[in-house]
C-alpha cells in the first residue's frame, strides 16, 4: 500500500534522510521509532508529500507522490494524517473541524457530513463536545477529535507524527486507546511513537531510525527479542530504563 | 522619460540640499534623545503602583497618540511664545513637539519591553534570594531591553521621516530646502525624485541594518 | 497667560463654523476612501509575502520597503508634483486639467498605497503567527493551497490582527492632516486658518484636537465589540489600543 524506495533529502550538505526504504502492505501497523533528529517526522511527512525530498520514489496505493503530475490534494484527501501538536483549526469548533474536509474536498452535503462528525465523535466518546472550540478541550480530548478529523475522510491509511508527545501523562492512555481499536480493526497505519507499549500490543514491525537512516527494520517480537543493531539497543535501553 | 532629467540643478543645490540635511540629523538625533528620556520616565510612572500618576500617564499618552504630529505642531509653535510670552525659534518649538510626541510612543514601547518578561521571571529571581531592585536590574531589565532595543530603533527611524513634517512651520530641513530648490528653479521631477531616493535609501539601509541585529543578537 | 482673550463663541459664527464641519468630513471622507484603498490593497500585498512562489514575495517585499522608507510628506509631493509630469501627454493634460478636486484625489491615493504597505505587513505577521502545522493539517486533508487559506489562515490570520489593524485606520485618519501640505482644506487646516484669521489659536486647536480624539475614541470602541464578537471562544482577547 505504501511503498517508500531509496529515499533521500538533504538541505545542501546536510543529510536529513539517506536512502530510506519501507514498504506498509495492507492492514499492517508499522510503529517508527528513534531518537530526535533520527528524520522520522521527515520521513513520514514525505509519505504525503507535506515534506519534498530529493531523490527516490514514494507510490501510495500505485500513485507516485514525488511526480509533479500527481494530484497531490486528491491523494492526500485519501490518507490521514494526526500531528504531534493536534493542529486542530481554532476557529472552528470540534464538529466543524470534522466537517470541513468532507465538505470541500468530498463534497459531501452538509446532512451527510454531519452524520459522519457525530457517528464518530460518538466512536471516541466526546459526542458532548461537538459544539465546543479547541481551546476549550483537554490536549487528549483536541487529540482525538483530530482523529476523528481525519478519518471523516475514510482513509485507507493513517499516518500518526508522535501523536502523544505534546500530551500530560494521564491523557496518554485515551489517546492510545483509540488508536489500538484503530489498529485491531484492520486500519493500515504507520506511527511515530515513542509509545514501546503500543507497539508490543498492536504493531506488526518496529523501524528504528538514526541519522537519516533506517537502522532496523525487523517484526516486532525480534526487535523487542533481540534487536540486533548496537543503536537500537542503546536507544532501547534508555527509552524502557524507567 | 528622464532624457530632461536635470543634474545640474542637483549638483548646484548641493550645498544648499546638504544644510537642510543637517537640520534634519540634527532635529532627529535631538528628538530621539529626547524622547527617549521623557519615554523611560513616562513608562517607569506608568508602571509605578501609583495609582493617580500613572492614570494621568497613561491618559498624556493615549491623548498624544489619537492626535496627528501636524496638529501637535501647530500647537506648540503657537502655544510656546503666548505661554512663556518670548518669541522661540521655531526650531526649538518644533523640537519641544516631536520629544513630546515621541516620548508618548516611545513610553509605550518600553512599557511593553518591561511586560513582556514572563512573571515567572521575577518569581525565580526572587526564589534565588535577589531583592526585588536586584531582580530588575540583573533579570527583568536586561531581557526587556532585548526585546524592546529593535522596536525602538524601528521607531526612530520612522522619526527620522517625520521630521520633515517641520515644512508646515518653513523650517528648512531637507524635504523643504527641496521644495525651494524646486519652486525656485521650476524643477519638481529632480528634487523630489532626488529626495525620495536619498531616504529610501538611508531608511532601508537603517532597517535592514536593525534587522540584521536583531537577528546577530538573536533580538 | 491671563493677558489670552477667550473667545469660544466665535467658533460658532460663520464662516468658522462651516470650516470646521467641512473640515471634519474631508478629514473622514480622506481616511475612509484612502482605507478602502489600503485594505484590499495591503491585503493582496502582505498575503503575497506568505506564498511560496519567489516572484510573489519579491514583489511583496518591494511595495512594503518602497513605501515605508519614503517620509509620507515626500511621497505626497511626489504624488502631487513628480508624477503628472511622468504621465503620457493626454493623461497629463488630463490630470491637470480636467480631474475635479486633484488635490483631495492625489491625496487619498498617496494615502491609499502608503497605509497599503503597512496593512501588508501586519496580514503578513497575522498568517506567519499561525503555526506552520495548520497548514500541513489543512493541505494533510486533501485541501488545495487556496482552501486552505481561505477556511484556515485568512479567518485566523485576520481575527489575531484587529488591533494593530485599528490603529492603521487610525493611522490614515491622523495621516490625513498631510493632505493639507497640498492645498485640501481638511480639519487641521481649518483649524490653521481659523487661527489666521480670527487669533483664536486655543479654541481652533482645541475643537480639532477634541474631535480627532472622540473619533479615535469610538473606533477603539467600536473595534474592541468586533474583538471581542469575532473572539475564538476559550481563547484570550488582546485588546485593541
Amino acid at each position: 500500500m505504501i511503498e517508500v524506495k531509496n529515499v533521500s533529502k538533504w538541505y545542501s550538505s546536510f543529510r536529513v534522510l539517506d536512502n530510506c526504504s519501507l514498504a506498509i502492505a495492507k492492514g499492517e501497523v508499522v510503529v517508527i521509532c528513534g531518537p530526535s533528529g533520527s528524520g522520522k517526522s521527515t520521513l513520514i511527512k514525505c509519505i504525503n508529500g507535506l515534506e519534498p525530498f530529493t531523490q527516490g520514489s514514494i507510490a501510495v496505493d500505485g500513485i507516485s507522490v514525488g511526480d509533479r503530475s500527481t494530484n497531490l490534494p486528491k491523494l492526500r484527501a485519501r490518507i490521514g494524517m494526526v500531528f504531534q501538536n493536534f493542529e486542530l483549526f481554532p476557529h472552528m469548533t470540534a464538529r466543524q473541524n470534522i466537517m470541513l474536509a468532507q465538505q470541500k474536498v468530498l463534497n459531501r452535503d452538509n446532512a451527510a457530513a454531519d452524520r459522519k462528525a457525530q457517528e464518530l465523535l460518538d466512536r471516541i466518546g466526546l459526542a458532548d463536545h461537538a459544539g465546543k472550540y479547541p481551546a476549550q478541550l483537554s490536549g487528549g480530548q483536541q487529540q482525538r477529535v483530530a482523529i476523528a478529523r481525519a478519518l471523516a475522510m475514510d482513509p485507507i491509511a493513517m499516518l500518526f507524527d508522535e501523536p502523544t508527545s505534546a500530551l500530560d501523562p494521564e491523557m496518554i492512555t485515551e489517546v492510545l486507546d483509540v488508536m489500538v481499536r484503530l489498529a485491531l480493526d484492520g486500519m493500515t497505519m504507520a506511527v511515530v511513537t515513542h509509545e514501546m507499549g503500543f507497539a508490543r500490543k498492536v504493531a506488526h514491525r518496529v523501524v528504528f531510525m538514526d541519522q537519516g537512516t533506517i537502522v532496523e527494520d525487523a517484526p516486532k517480537e525480534e526487535f523487542f527479542g533481540t534487536p540486533r543493531s548496537e543503536r537500537a539497543q542503546q536507544f532501547l535501553s534508555k527509552i524502557l530504563q524507567h | 522619460m528622464f532624457a530632461g532629467f536635470d543634474f545640474d540643478v542637483l549638483i548646484k543645490s548641493l550645498p544648499f540640499l546638504w544644510l537642510g540635511m543637517q537640520l534634519t540629523l540634527q532635529l532627529t538625533v535631538l528628538a530621539v534623545g529626547g524622547g527617549l528620556i521623557l519615554g523611560t520616565v513616562l513608562a517607569v510612572i506608568r508602571l509605578s503602583p501609583i495609582k493617580p500618576l500613572s492614570m494621568a500617564v497613561a491618559a498624556y499618552v493615549n491623548f498624544l497618540r489619537s492626535m496627528p504630529l501636524i496638529l501637535v505642531i501647530f500647537w506648540f509653535y503657537t502655544l510656546i511664545p503666548r505661554v512663556t510670552g518670548t518669541s522661540v525659534s521655531s526650531f526649538y518649538s518644533v523640537l519641544i513637539a516631536f520629544i513630546m510626541f515621541e516620548a508618548a510612543y516611545y513610553s509605550e514601547i518600553i512599557r511593553a519591553g518591561i511586560s513582556s518578561v514572563r512573571r515567572g521571571q521575577i518569581s525565580a529571581a526572587l526564589a534565588l534570594g535577589l531583592t526585588p531592585p536586584q531582580a530588575m536590574r540583573y533579570v527583568v531589565l536586561p531581557q526587556a531591553v532585548r526585546n524592546m532595543i529593535p522596536v525602538l530603533l524601528t521607531q526612530s527611524i520612522i522619526m527620522l521621516q517625520d521630521t520633515s513634517l517641520v515644512y508646515v512651520v518653513g523650517l528648512r530641513d531637507f524635504l523643504t530646502s527641496a521644495e525651494i530648490v524646486a519652486g525656485r528653479d521650476n524643477r519638481p521631477i529632480e528634487l523630489y525624485l532626488t529626495v525620495a531616493l536619498v531616504f529610501l535609501v538611508v531608511c532601508f539601509s537603517a532597517s535592514r541594518l536593525v534587522n540584521l541585529m536583531r537577528r546577530r543578537y538573536s533580538l | 497667560m491671563g493677558a489670552y482673550n477667550w473667545n469660544w463663541p466665535i467658533l460658532l459664527k460663520e464662516p468658522y463654523f462651516g470650516w470646521i464641519v467641512s473640515g471634519f468630513g474631508n478629514t473622514c471622507l480622506i481616511a475612509v476612501i484612502a482605507w478602502a484603498i489600503a485594505f484590499p490593497l495591503g491585503s493582496a500585498v502582505g498575503l503575497a509575502r506568505t506564498t511560496e512562489l519567489p516572484w510573489l514575495r519579491l514583489i511583496g517585499t518591494a511595495y512594503v520597503e518602497l513605501f515605508r522608507n519614503i517620509p509620507l510628506l515626500a511621497q505626497m509631493f511626489v504624488w502631487y508634483y513628480v508624477v503628472p509630469e511622468l504621465l503620457p501627454n493626454d493623461w497629463s493634460q488630463w490630470v491637470k486639467r480636467d480631474m475635479p478636486y486633484p488635490q483631495f484625489y492625489t491625496a487619498v491615493l498617496c494615502l491609499g498605497l502608503y497605509t497599503a504597505s503597512r496593512v501588508a505587513e501586519q496580514v503578513r505577521s497575522g498568517i506567519e503567527a499561525i503555526p506552520r502545522g495548520q497548514r500541513h493539517a489543512g493541505l494533510a486533508m486533501g485541501l488545495t493551497p487556496g482552501q486552505v487559506y481561505r477556511y484556515i489562515l485568512l479567518p485566523v490570520g485576520y481575527r489575531t490582527i484587529i488591533p494593530p489593524l485599528t490603529s492603521d485606520f487610525l493611522g490614515v485618519f491622523k495621516n490625513s492632516s498631510l493632505a493639507l501640505t497640498i492645498g485640501v482644506l481638511e480639519l487641521t487646516s481649518q483649524a490653521r486658518q481659523i487661527e489666521e484669521y480670527t487669533f483664536a489659536a486655543f479654541e481652533a486647536f482645541a475643537t480639532a484636537t477634541v474631535l480627532y480624539c472622540m473619533v479615535t475614541g469610538l473606533v477603539i470602541l467600536i473595534m474592541r465589540q468586533v474583538e471581542r464578537r469575532t473572539r475564538i471562544a476559550g481563547t484570550i482577547a488582546l485588546g485593541a489600543s
